[in-house]
C-alpha cells in the first residue's frame, strides 16, 4: 500500500511537472519570444485559461503527500522551510503578474509585470529543480528525524549539506533549460509567424544545453546517490524510465526539425515525466534519504501514514482523479487551436 | 508564551486573515451571480446580462487574490506546523487533497470558461459555467471547513500507540456534525459579505448618479438575499453553531460570554470588559436569564463559568475571544437591521430615492469583512490552548526545528508582498467599479 501511494504521489508530481512545467516554461522564453508588447498579451492568453488548473495539479499532490506521507511532509516542507517559503512568493508574484497585466494598458504597467512574469518562473523553475535535488542527494537529518537547512554551506554536497550545492545548482539549472524548452515548444504550438519561429529557435538551442546537462546530473546523480545504481541492478525494468526520457529527448528533436509542435510538446511532456520517475525509481524506497547517517532516512515505509487511513485514501481518491483528468481534457479541449489578438476577454 | 510558538502561531493568523478576505467575496458572490445569471436568462434583459459580466470581473480579481494567498495555507501545515502535520497529516490531508480533487479541479476548469467562455458557450452553457464554479466554491469551502471542524471536534480517528491519528471513517470525518453547522454558519456569513457588497456599490452608484440602471439592479439582489442571509446566520446557522461549542467546547462558550462563574439562569452580557486577573466582568450591560436559554432552552438551566474548568484548559487569550465573539454578534444583529429596513424600503418601491438608507449601504461596506474576520478568530482562539481540541496542544504542535528567527523573517516577507497585494487589490476594484457596467454606455 505505501509503495502504490509512493506511485501515485510520484505521477501527481510528474503530472504538475508536465502541465505547470509548460507555462512556467513560457515565462522562462517570454521575454526572448515575444518582443512587442500585443506579442506578449498573445503569449499570456496562450496560459491565461490555463494556468490556474495546472497549479491545482501542485496543491493535489501537495494534498495527497501530505495524507499517504505525513512524516514526510511534515520533516520536508519545515526543513526546506526558507527556499520553500520563498517558492511561495515566486508563486504569488507570477500568478498576479499573468492576471493583472492585460488589466491596464500602458507603458509603464503591461512591461512591468512581463518582467516579474519571466523573472519569477525563471526562479521557480531553478528551486524546483535544486528541490528535486535535494531530494536526490539527501538531506542532514539528525538522530530525532528533523532537519533545517541553510540555503547554503560550503557549496558541497556533503554532511553538512545546504539547499544549494554545486550538484542541486546543477539541477535547478537543467530543469531551468529542460522547462524553457518545454514552454517553447508550448509558445510554437499555440501561436504563429514571428512569435512562432522565435520560439521555435528558442526550443532548439535549449535542446542542446538539456542534452548535455541531462548527460551531466545523470552522471553526478549516479555518483552522489548510490541507491539509483542499486534499485537498477536489482530490477532491470526500471531501465524503462530513463530510456523513456530518452525517447522524449529524441522525438522532441525530431518532431521539432519536421515542425509538427504539437508531438514535439508531446515528446518533451515525456522527457521530463521519464526523468522524474527515473528520479523516483531510483531513490526507492527512500523519499527523503540522509547524508549524515543512512538510517534515519526517511522511506516508503516509516514515514507513510497507517494501513487503514491509505485504504479509505485510495477509494475517493481513484474516484476524484478520474473527475480531475475529465476536467483536464475538457479545459484543454475548449481552448485548443492558436491563440490569435483580440480573442474574447474579460 | 514560547517565543517561536507566538510568531508561528500570528505567521498562520496572519496570512490566513488576509488569505479570507478573498473567497468570502468569491464564495458568496458566487451564489448571487447565479441569482443574476438566472434573471438574465429568464427574461432576456440585456441590463442583467451585463451586470452579471461587470461581477463576474470582480471575482476574478478577487479570486486570483485567493488563489495566490491560499497556496501558502496548505504549505504552512509543513513548514510551520510540522510536528502537527506529522501527527495529524493522515487525518486533515485527506481534506485537504479532497478539496484540491474535487473542488479545485471543477473551479479552475469551469473559471476560464466563465471568464473567456461567453460567446463560444452560449447563455445557457455560460450559465452552467457559473453555477459549476458556484458549486466548486462551496464545495471546496466545505472541505477547509471539515479540516477546521476536525481540529474543533475530531472524530472519525483513532490514535496509535506511536502517537500518530490515523482515518479510520471517511463518513465520520466529512459528516462531522460540527462541519454541518460550521459550513451553513459561514457560508452563509461570506452570502452576506457578497450581498453587502453588492448592495454598497449599487447604492453608490444611485448616490453618484452614475450607472443608476445597473445600480438599482445590484440594490434588489443585494437587499433581497441579504435579507434571508442576515436573518438566516442567527437563526438557525448561529444559533446551531453556538450549541456545538456549549456542547463541545463548554469552557470556550464560558470564555466567550465573559462567565467566569457558574450559575442558574445565566445572564447574557451585550457589553463588557472581561478582567481575568480579577475573574470579573467589569462594566456590564446584562440580559438576565438570556444565556442559559439560548444554550439549553430553559430559563433556570445551569451554565458553567470558567472556574468549573482548570486553568490549563482555558483558552490563552480570553479577552480577544470575547471581543471577536461580540464584535460578531453584535454587527450580526445590526446586519439585520439595516437589511430589514432596506428591503422594506426597496419592496415599497422607495429604496432608490431614499439617500439616508443608500449612504448606510455603501458606507457599510467593510462591516462584514470585519465580522467574518471576528468569527473566525472566535473560532481559532476559541479552540486554544489545543491545536486539535483535547487531543494535541497548540504548543507541541509547530515546527521545532524552525527558528523563531526564521519564522519572523518569513512572516516580515508576507506582510510586505501581502501590503502590495492590497495596494493593488484596491486599486484595481476602484477602477472597475469606476469604470462600471455596460462599458457601451459608460
Amino acid at each position: 500500500m505505501p509503495t502504490l501511494w509512493f506511485c501515485l504521489v510520484a505521477v501527481m508530481v510528474a503530472m504538475y511537472t508536465v502541465f505547470d512545467g509548460f507555462d512556467i516554461g513560457t515565462g522562462i522564453a517570454h521575454l526572448f519570444v515575444a518582443r512587442s508588447t500585443p506579442e506578449r498579451r498573445l503569449v499570456l492568453q496562450s496560459i491565461g485559461p490555463v494556468w490556474d488548473g495546472n497549479e491545482v495539479w501542485l496543491i493535489a499532490a501537495g494534498g495527497t503527500l501530505y495524507f499517504a506521507f505525513p512524516a514526510l511532509y511534515a520533516a520536508s516542507f519545515s526543513g526546506f522551510y526558507l527556499p520553500l517559503m520563498m517558492v511561495l512568493w515566486l508563486l504569488i508574484l507570477r500568478g498576479i503578474s499573468i492576471e493583472l497585466r492585460n488589466h491596464l494598458q500602458g507603458a509603464i504597467w503591461s512591461p512591468f509585470w512581463d518582467v516579474v512574469f519571466a523573472l519569477s518562473s525563471m526562479l521557480l523553475a531553478v528551486f524546483f529543480g535544486a528541490a528535486l535535488g535535494n531530494v536526490i542527494r539527501g538531506v542532514p537529518m539528525d538522530e530525532t528525524g528533523r532537519f533545517f537547512e541553510p540555503l547554503w554551506t560550503d557549496f558541497l554536497p556533503g554532511a553538512n549539506a545546504g539547499i544549494l550545492d554545486w550538484y542541486t545548482v546543477l539541477v535547478g539549472l537543467a530543469a531551468f533549460f529542460a522547462l524553457g524548452m518545454h514552454g517553447a515548444f508550448w509558445i510554437s504550438l499555440k501561436t504563429r509567424d514571428a512569435i512562432r519561429e522565435r520560439a521555435r529557435v528558442f526550443a532548439a538551442r535549449s535542446w542542446y544545453v538539456v542534452v548535455v546537462a541531462t548527460a551531466a546530473i545523470t552522471v553526478t546523480s549516479f555518483r552522489l546517490q548510490p541507491q539509483i545504481l542499486r534499485n537498477l541492478t536489482d530490477r532491470p525494468w526500471g531501465y524503462l524510465f530513463p530510456a523513456l526520457a530518452l525517447v522524449g529527448l529524441i522525438g522532441a528533436y525530431r518532431y521539432h526539425a519536421a515542425h509538427r509542435e504539437a508531438k514535439a510538446f508531446l515528446c518533451s511532456s515525456l522527457y521530463l515525466a521519464g526523468m522524474l520517475s527515473s528520479a523516483a525509481f531510483g531513490v526507492y524506497p527512500y523519499v527523503l534519504p540522509a547524508v549524515t547517517d543512512p538510517s534515519r532516512a526517511l522511506t516508503v515505509h516509516n514515514a507513510a501514514a497507517p494501513l487503514t487511513g491509505l485504504r479509505i485514501g485510495i477509494v475517493w481518491w481513484s474516484f476524484g482523479m478520474a473527475l480531475a483528468v475529465a476536467y483536464v481534457a475538457y479545459t484543454y479541449w475548449s481552448f485548443r487551436g492558436k491563440v490569435a489578438v483580440d480573442r474574447e476577454g474579460y | 508564551m514560547d517565543v517561536a510558538l507566538a510568531v508561528h502561531r500570528l505567521h498562520f493568523a496572519f496570512t490566513v486573515t488576509f488569505h479570507y478576505l478573498f473567497p468570502q467575496l468569491t464564495m458568496g458572490l458566487a451564489l448571487l451571480l447565479v441569482i443574476v445569471k438566472t434573471v438574465a436568462l429568464r427574461t432576456g434583459d440585456e441590463h442583467w446580462a451585463e451586470a452579471s459580466r461587470f461581477w463576474i470581473r470582480i471575482f476574478a480579481i478577487n479570486f486570483v487574490m485567493g488563489v495566490v494567498t491560499g497556496i501558502p495555507m496548505e504549505f504552512q501545515f509543513g513548514t510551520n506546523w510540522s510536528e502537527f502535520s506529522k501527527a495529524a497529516g493522515n487525518v486533515i490531508g485527506q481534506t485537504l487533497a479532497m478539496e484540491g480533487v474535487f473542488a479545485f479541479f471543477l473551479e479552475s476548469t469551469f473559471l476560464g470558461l466563465l471568464l473567456f467562455g461567453e460567446r463560444r458557450l452560449g447563455p445557457r452553457g455560460h450559465w452552467l459555467a457559473a453555477f459549476l464554479v458556484f458549486l466548486g466554491a462551496w464545495i471546496s469551502g466545505y472541505f477547509i471547513i471539515a479540516t477546521d471542524a476536525w481540529m474543533q471536534h475530531p472524530v472519525g480517528h483513532a490514535v496509535g500507540a506511536d502517537g500518530r491519528i490515523e482515518l479510520v471513517s471517511f463518513w465520520g470525518l466529512v459528516g462531522n456534525p460540527w462541519a454541518l453547522w460550521q459550513f451553513a454558519h459561514n457560508m452563509i456569513g461570506a452570502t452576506i459579505t457578497a450581498c453587502f457588497v453588492m448592495a454598497g456599490v449599487g447604492a453608490f452608484y444611485l448616490l453618484t448618479g452614475s450607472h443608476v440602471r445597473y445600480g438599482e439592479i445590484f440594490l434588489r439582489v443585494g437587499v433581497l438575499a441579504g435579507v434571508v442571509a442576515t436573518i438566516v446566520q442567527l437563526y438557525p446557522t448561529g444559533d446551531g453553531h453556538g450549541r456545538m461549542v456549549a456542547e463541545h467546547q463548554p469552557a470556550t462558550l464560558a470564555a466567550m460570554e465573559g462567565l467566569f462563574k457558574t450559575e442558574r439562569g445565566a445572564p447574557i452580557a451585550l457589553v463588557g470588559q472581561p478582567d481575568v486577573e480579577k475573574q470579573r466582568l467589569d462594566n456590564p450591560i446584562f440580559v438576565p436569564r438570556m444565556l442559559s436559554f439560548l444554550t439549553y432552552r430553559r430559563w433556570l438551566s445551569e451554565v458553567s463559568g470558567l472556574e468549573a474548568f482548570p486553568r490549563e484548559n482555558w483558552p490563552d487569550n480570553i479577552p480577544l475571544l470575547y471581543y471577536s465573539y461580540h464584535i460578531m454578534v453584535g454587527l450580526g444583529t445590526m446586519f439585520i437591521a439595516v437589511m430589514l429596513v432596506a428591503s422594506w424600503l426597496l419592496l415599497r418601491g422607495a429604496l432608490f430615492r431614499t439617500r439616508w438608507m443608500l449612504w448606510i449601504l455603501m458606507l457599510a461596506i467593510p462591516f462584514p469583512y470585519i465580522a467574518n474576520t471576528a468569527g473566525w478568530i472566535t473560532a481559532e482562539v476559541g479552540r486554544q490552548p489545543w491545536v486539535i481540541y483535547g487531543l494535541m496542544r497548540t504548543s507541541s504542535g509547530y515546527s521545532h526545528n524552525v527558528s523563531a528567527g526564521n519564522a519572523l523573517f518569513t512572516l516580515i516577507g508576507f506582510m510586505g508582498l501581502y501590503t502590495v497585494l492590497a495596494i493593488l487589490f484596491l486599486f484595481l476594484v476602484r477602477r472597475e467599479i469606476e469604470h462600471g457596467p455596460g462599458a457601451a454606455e459608460a
